[in-house]
């Protein structure tokens, strides 16, 4: 524990998250890495002072641990953020542009819900999941089945309204989508349910957040430590309000199916 | 996954009652009856045989043949015939199967055309019937209701016929759709399990009595549903099989199974018995005709018989999936903290969000999950070498770009769009025909190199493509006649052709006829 700030710890603690924006790079390979997690994990006043090193970049520090590393999560409106344009951005004209996006972002929240299917799966730190292309899209599609067979039981206007393609419902568009097309040379087609899925699990490997394992089923993934923390800390809360301001999600449960992780414990990994 | 909603919608109309309601017509003489489902109903099965109407509209305007010769719908038919036929659990068709299977009966239409031009035509069918081009690979129909407040709204109703999927081993096949498979037997909104009866009963009266031929058509159709019904069966085996906490296994799919097997063990027995009285019908029979029937007639029956077997075996594996994955999913350890459940809470929501509201929660999500973009500043001591560096493939998301093969580039033009225009001047004679040496001295004067493209456009006018300009619409073609004077001209050589324009009058629009006539014309 240090009194006052040198710059000494300034320049430590800003290593710290240099290395953090380097996703692939891991404690256990880097021995500079692993001494100032250590010193993170242990030194409170040190971690205090990254933490608002990184508030004043516009991050936010997600977890620190020797099996995840420095997990940082981008601030909204960040220069670090990911922009969802630039990802759902594609080469052919004509087509709806706020279809691609959405099946874009759907494709990314099932790669989610696919490699932690339960909540004690994102919640355990052990639990490593695997993912595949095949297995996404068909459970997608399933989920789609169930939701198509409930707006039947609902006896719900059928089709989508001519006039007002914006109102039509994402599984929908998901399950018209076909999931392959043949294609001359071979290759995925871009626009497929599984070209867009590949490229989701594609893009979160050169990320750091997946490993490829194989190319079984479409490509077969599994995940890694820093993507549970991404997910469970930032990206599941941040669209789980959106839905809440849409008021479409209703808590089923007595105990409730969704409990605030408090802050201190988030942030704690085991060393 | 479309076709299952309407199938529901179909069967809660089946089992209540009509929707009815009145309505008071516009001059207020009597009142009209709006039935609005059974409209919507009737107008989708007529929409799902629009594209294969659509084919034989089109095949007049094909560059590449005369489509005329061919029945596309036939084809069309065909071509999901076979596809359905292929179907089984795991796989369907592959394209170049159906394509290849589809070539005896394109070769039937047009034997005097090549082989080359069948598989064409059956490759062109086959793309329709996918219908290549379109994102969705699918078709679109409109159609109108009357909302609940009485209001006329147009709906879109989205379907396919063939569907691409992607096998086990990453080979893309193709699948029937129910709605193919629907307008495939004629049967539109029918319930698969009593059809199914129907169709055996049907069958078996009609062994009894001999007659053959009808009793074919009746096996095939008892085979389309069996493959239909092993379809709807794959479908929710599959939704069981990966995900145990989405299904009701207490009460749901066992029935479901139960219910399953049950029938599998009726039609197995119930086949097996058809199959037994055939096959004597085959070994007994003299004449080679009706020998060669029931030898069909055995062959499909035997098929559905296989069918049912496999299916029996899925379901029996269902069974031992689900124990697995409860136990691996019970045995995981306890939750030490609760959070988000990603299925029910993220997934399923969003999905059942229409387009607009589900903008902003993925937005949420990706700009969560996605990670950091370090923002890259360019270094100087790397700025050479990255100036140098060879543009990155912006396509590195979706595997390897194979090499292209190059094609030479096409001649640049020979003629210039000046000397086009002046040769097409000149070229435009009114009722007298000229000599050919006549123009290619005029084109001279103009241009040196004119004579040429004049005398080239001459010879094409030898033999003029009438068809082509019939089709166009034009009613005048350039025609050159020989009739024997040698050309005398210092650059050319040959006939001094007759060149004038003919006017195509009273032609038929097919162009055939008008075509040869001329041609005769010519000639004589």
């Amino acid at each position: 524990m240090s009194e006052s700030i040198s710059i000494e710890d300034i320049v430590a603690g800003a290593r710290l998250l240099a290395f953090g924006l380097r996703p692939k790079q891991v404690p256990s390979r880097d021995l500079d890495y692993a001494g100032l997690v250590k010193r993170a994990v242990e030194d409170d006043a040190f971690r205090e002072l990254t933490d608002a090193i990184a508030e004043g970049l516009g991050l936010t520090v997600l977890a620190v641990s020797a099996r995840t590393g420095m997990v940082l999560g981008p601030a909204e409106e960040s220069v670090f953020e990911q922009r969802f344009d630039d990802y759902a951005r594609r080469a052919m004209t004509g087509e709806r542009r706020d279809l691609e996006r959405v099946l874009h972002g759907v494709a990314h929240i099932a790669v989610a819900a696919l490699a932690f299917p339960r909540p004690d799966d994102l919640a355990s730190e052990t639990y490593v999941g695997r993912v595949s292309v095949e297995q996404v899209d068909t459970v997608v599609r399933e989920a789609c089945l169930m939701l198509a067979t409930r707006a039947a039981e609902a006896e719900e206007a059928g089709d989508p309204l001519d006039d007002a393609p914006e109102l039509e419902r994402v599984w929908r568009v998901y399950s018209r989508r076909p999931e392959a097309m043949r294609t001359k040379d071979g290759r995925l087609s871009p626009s497929t349910t599984r070209g867009i899925i590949s490229k989701a699990l594609k893009f979160l490997a050169e990320q750091g957040f997946l490993a490829r394992m194989s190319d079984a089923d479409g490509g077969t993934y599994r995940t890694t430590p820093r993507y549970q923390v991404q997910v469970r800390e930032l990206a599941a809360g941040r669209a789980f309000a959106e839905l809440l301001a849409l008021q479409v999600i209703t808590v089923t449960d007595p105990s409730g199916s969704l409990h605030i992780v408090p802050a201190g414990d988030g942030r704690s990994g085991d060393v | 996954m479309l076709h299952i909603v309407i199938g529901a919608i179909f069967s809660s109309n089946v089992g209540g009652a009509g929707y009815l309601r009145d309505m008071t017509s516009a001059d207020g003489s009597g009142v009209i009856t709006l039935h609005d489902e059974g409209l919507a109903r009737r107008l989708k099965a007529l929409a799902c045989t629009a594209p294969l109407h659509d084919l034989d509209a089109r095949k007049v305007r094909l560059e590449w043949c005369n489509g005329g010769a061919y029945q596309m719908a036939e084809i069309a038919l065909q071509a999901i015939d076979q596809v359905t036929i292929a179907m089984d659990f795991d796989r369907g068709a592959g394209h170049d199967d159906v394509v290849k299977r589809l070539l005896p009966f394109v070769a039937a239409q047009a034997p005097d055309r090549e082989g080359g031009e069948h598989a064409q035509v059956a490759q062109w069918v086959l793309d329709n019937l996918i219908n290549v081009g379109s994102t969705d690979r699918g078709f679109r129909v409109l159609y109108g209701t009357f909302g609940r407040t009485g209001e006329y709204e147009r709906r879109v109703w989205d379907f396919r016929l063939l569907v691409e999927l992607v096998s086990a081993d990453g080979e893309i096949y193709l699948r029937a759709s129910d709605e193919a498979i629907n307008v495939l037997v004629g049967a539109l909104d029918t319930d698969v399990e009593s059809a199914q009866i129907a169709a055996e009963v049907k069958l078996e009266n009609l062994i009894k009595r001999g007659r053959l031929s009808d009793a074919q058509v009746a096996a095939q159709q008892a085979r389309y549903r069996t493959v239909q019904y092993a379809e709807t069966l794959r479908r929710k085996l599959e939704a069981t099989r990966r995900d145990v906490r989405s299904v009701d296994w207490e009460e749901e799919v066992p029935d479901l199974i139960n219910d399953a097997l049950v029938h599998i063990e009726d039609r197995y027995r119930y086949e097996n018995a058809i199959l037994t009285n055939i096959t004597q019908t085959r070994d007994e029979a003299e004449d080679p005709a009706r020998k060669l029937k029931a030898a069909e007639l055995v062959e499909i029956v035997a098929d559905c018989i296989r069918r049912h077997t496999q299916l029996q075996a899925r379901l029996q594996q269902a069974g031992s999936t689900f124990r697995f994955e409860q136990d691996r999913q019970q045995f995981s350890g306890h939750a030490r903290r609760a959070v988000v459940d990603l299925f029910g809470h993220l997934l399923a929501p969003t999905l059942d969000l229409t387009v607009a509201q589900a903008a902003r929660p993925v937005a949420a999500f990706f700009g969560g999950a996605a990670g950091l973009t370090p923002p890259r500043l360019p270094r100087l001591t790397h700025l050479i070498e990255q100036l140098l560096k060879s543009p990155q493939d912006k396509n590195h998301l979706l595997g390897e770009v194979p090499e292209p093969e190059l094609a030479p580039l096409p001649d640049p033009e020979v003629f210039t769009d000046e000397q086009w225009h002046r040769a097409t001047e000149l070229l435009e004679l009114h009722e007298v025909p000229r000599r050919l040496s006549g123009l290619l001295a005029d084109a001279r004067l103009l241009d040196p190199d004119l004579p040429w493209l004049v005398a080239l456009l001459a010879l094409h006018a030898v033999s003029p493509e009438i068809g082509v300009t019939l089709r166009h619409g034009n009613d005048q073609v350039l025609l050159a006649v020989d009739d024997g004077t040698p050309l005398h001209d210092p650059e050319f050589g040959g006939s001094d052709l007759l060149v004038g324009v003919a006017r195509l009058g009273a032609a038929e629009p097919g162009g055939l006829a008008a075509d040869d006539a001329l041609r005769g014309e010519a000639v004589a």
